[in-house]
């Protein structure tokens, strides 16, 4: 690659990028790190075949009476974009591309417990992603999301089985990264490095494992039944056999419940790494932070009821479920407050990282808070199938967890590449991001307030201006993602060569040279200190 | 010192010594295991919502079942457990004339297993309980039920043959693994010192088996016959 730039003594040490070159020792690389790239470079692509599909959807919806496509059309843009952004960007991104790069690097291992299996469940989610591309072409998928029975099983006239098929596969590609990352996090720590020593990101990837592990196999047979019911008519989830079309709502979202923790946890994770090293400051209630975690993991499994709230699920079971969703509450909030105790009399730097960090604890809030409007029975009968839903979710997954993506990838490129972006650049496109993300979905909060369905190609005239208020944002928001695409590809070859800690963070991922070495650290380290020693630390390494 | 360094092929770049490799490869093996139960488990769940909705369609066709051929094939494969474990011992204290026996014998238990399992699902086919694909019963024991309870009848058989043939998917991968053991052991990669694949395996054979313990009398039995 580029020698002219480098320092003297970076171009001839070896790390895991230049170690071998040729597409084989990417192919068939066991190396944590390069997997990550690999993943880096499919989830990419992915979030813009997905972010093409909202941005014909809000194209479509700038006109009263629509301005690009028929509704069954329309139908298919928003299913796919839901199911590309959710299973094969949210949900692999940042434990994926960042857990694969940083789990065996934050506990001094040199490598995740089963290397070949975690290459194995990247070729995984490529076959099911390649499922889902084929149906793209051949037309797509008009179900939503959900695949809600008996729409999905009798009534569709797409593409459901091979994209049926597809999430099936990669959900095995999510469940052996998870059976990976929480074998790895119990038995290959370095010396000294006990579990309240570790990085709070590995308390939040632990638990995301554990929701993976437990989740990932119900949403697997789910669909696997659902492929069966549609090919063969058995009468599994069909009325006329005696069929339970809830019964496919309830295996659906005892799955796909905990996947929005799947989603968020992570992003929280990220969060509490960065805050603490741009405030220059101890972390707030490391403890209850890292069981904050837990906690989400567990209580998400008892909350999918919270979706069925209008199907004729029993009103006790309602009663139940609204009061357990409620409880979620709780540890998010715990996490929120121990993120602005930490700010407080922290040295607080507003570097590109910390910028989002800084978002998603506003975004992040706004989500929650309007969860807990949809938590309730009464307001949820009112706010069920509107915009409300959309503007909230989109809060929680955009506003959370692809603002923790975006602020991991900011914290940590250095780190992956060895080279820094331009941080002028990075500040503004965090701010026109923020600026787009608000103008898009905000005004989706009040059109779902004012009662205007989700799903529907179509609207009335007097829900224009907040329709075109929100494509407006979408348009910034896509400015906003293009432009750290460039630097980061430009930084690759041109920028600033980053040395080992460019933030004088705190952790054994900042130890070892920028790129690591393929076996990541020169000697096993030993860890004797908690994380987060800002107060005495010296900033810069041995 | 020499052994160690006889080993080093063994022991995977990411691990510091044998016993952590061990260690890590049971543990992996025990939350794959945890993904089974939740993935069988999700059947199980439906299966008992059915049952509870439809009890006495689910009774009346658990009795088209053959309890006898399904009787057989537990003793099969409880006994291809005990051959199992055997095998696990053997590799444990290095014999590995023992070891690749008792491999042998769990292989052909399970083949039988699946053979039988085959000529039950040949026997169903003939008469015509296939559901969705072919569901015209013509025993007597199906006649009394009205076409709702048919539909019920057919629900019970679809699970019949999910559950049974997720399970004989896990037996054929099982059947797999325990191959490349057997040929793993003829060369003699397994000593005293290094056996996780062999453990490994078997846990999972184990976990295989204990399905069907759970599978013979929900499906096999709840016809109240005897």
């Amino acid at each position: 690659m580029s020698t002219t730039l480098e320092e003297p003594r970076a171009g001839t040490r070896i790390d895991y990028l230049n170690a071998d070159y040729g597409w084989k020792s990417w192919l068939f690389t066991t190396d944590h790190k390069r997997i990550a790239l690999l993943y880096l470079i499919s989830i990419t692509f992915y979030f813009f075949v997905g972010g093409t599909f909202a941005v014909l959807m809000r194209i479509q919806l700038i006109e009263p009476q629509g301005s690009l496509v028929q509704p069954e059309t329309y139908n298919r843009l928003f299913t796919m974009h839901g199911i590309i952004m959710i299973f094969f960007f949210l949900i692999p991104s940042i434990p994926a591309v960042f857990g694969n790069f940083l789990v065996p690097m934050m506990i001094g291992a040199r490598d995740l417990a089963f290397p070949r299996l975690n290459l194995l469940s990247w070729y995984i989610y490529m076959v099911g992603g390649i499922f889902t591309l084929y149906s793209v072409i051949h037309g797509g998928v008009d179900t939503g999301w959900t695949f809600y029975t008996p729409y999905s099983s009798t009534y569709a006239n797409s593409q459901v089985i091979p994209v049926a098929l597809g999430v099936f596969i990669t959900g095995f590609s999510s469940i052996l990264t998870g059976l990976n990352f929480i074998v790895t996090i119990h038995k290959m720590r370095a010396p000294g490095m006990t579990w309240f020593r570790m990085p709070l990101f590995l308390w939040s990837m632990y638990s995301t494992s554990i929701i993976m592990v437990l989740g990932t196999p119900v949403l697997a047979i789910t669909l696997f039944l659902l492929a069966l019911e549609r090919l063969f008519q058995v009468g599994i989830f069909n009325p006329a056999l005696g069929g339970d079309p809830l019964l496919f709502q309830d295996l659906f979202w005892f799955y796909s419940h905990p996947a929005v923790y799947i989603m968020i946890l992570p992003a929280m994770g990220v969060i509490s790494e960065i805050i603490p090293c741009f405030s220059r400051k101890q972390i707030f209630g490391y403890k209850a932070i890292a069981f904050s975690s837990v906690g989400i993991a567990v209580l998400s499994f008892l909350v999918w009821g919270h979706h069925m709230f209008v199907t004729g699920q029993s009103i006790y079971a309602g009663l139940v479920f609204s009061a357990l969703s409620f409880l979620v509450a709780i540890p998010s909030a715990i996490k929120v407050f121990n993120w602005t105790a930490t700010l407080y009399e922290g040295s607080i730097s507003y570097d590109a990282p910390m910028l989002y960090a800084l978002g998603f604890i506003g975004l992040f809030t706004m989500g929650g808070l309007t969860g807990l409007f949809l938590a309730s029975l009464s307001t949820d009968v009112q706010l069920n199938g509107t915009y409300f839903i959309v503007a909230h979710f989109h809060y929680i997954m955009v506003g959370g967890a692809v603002m923790g993506y975006l602020g991991a990838m900011h914290y940590w490129w250095p780190k992956i590449s060895g080279r820094l972006y331009p941080e002028a650049w990075a500040r503004l496109a965090a701010a026109i991001i923020f600026v787009g993300f608000n103008l898009t979905f905000f005004p989706q909060f009040m059109l779902g307030y004012l009662g205007m369905p989700r799903r529907y190609a179509f609207y009335p005239a007097e829900f224009q201006f907040l329709n075109v208020m929100s494509s407006a944002g979408a348009s910034i928001l896509g400015v906003g993602y293009l432009i750290p695409l460039v630097y980061f590809v430009w930084s690759m070859r041109y920028g600033p060569v980053a040395g080992p800690n460019p933030w004088g963070a705190t952790g054994l991922e900042w130890q070892t040279p920028s790129p690591p070495p393929t076996d990541n650290f020169e000697y096993t380290p030993i860890v004797t200190e908690d994380p987060y020693e800002y107060s005495k630390q010296e900033v810069g390494l041995v | 010192m020499s052994e160690v360094h006889t080993k080093t092929s063994i022991l995977a770049h990411q691990f510091e010594n044998l016993d952590q490799q061990l260690e890590t490869d049971t543990l992996g093996i025990w939350v794959f295991l945890v993904t089974e139960i939740m993935f069988f488990g999700g059947l199980f769940a439906c299966y008992t919502v059915y049952r509870s909705f439809y009890l006495p369609a689910f009774e009346a066709t658990s009795r088209v079942l053959n309890v006898r051929l399904g009787a057989l094939n537990t003793m099969v494969l409880l006994s291809s457990s005990f051959t199992m474990a055997m095998a696990v011992r053997s590799a444990q204290t290095a014999k590995r004339n023992a070891l690749m026996a008792f491999l042998a014998l769990t292989m052909v238990l399970g083949v039988v297993f699946l053979g039988v399992k085959a000529i039950e699902y040949h026997a169903e086919y003939m008469e015509h309980i296939i559901p969705g694909v072919d569901f015209a019963p013509q025993g007597e024991i199906l006649q009394h039920l009205s076409p709702g309870g048919l539909g019920h009848a057919q629900i019970f058989m679809c699970f019949y043959f999910l559950m049974t043939g997720v399970h004989a998917i896990h037996m054929i991968i099982g059947l797999g693994l325990l191959l490349t053991l057997l040929l793993r052991a003829r060369r003699g990669t397994f000593t005293s010192q290094y056996f996780a694949p062999v453990e490994v395996t078997g846990l999972y054979w184990h976990f295989v088996d204990i399905v069907w313990i759970f599978l013979f009398p929900l499906l096999y039995l709840i016809g109240g016959r005897y």
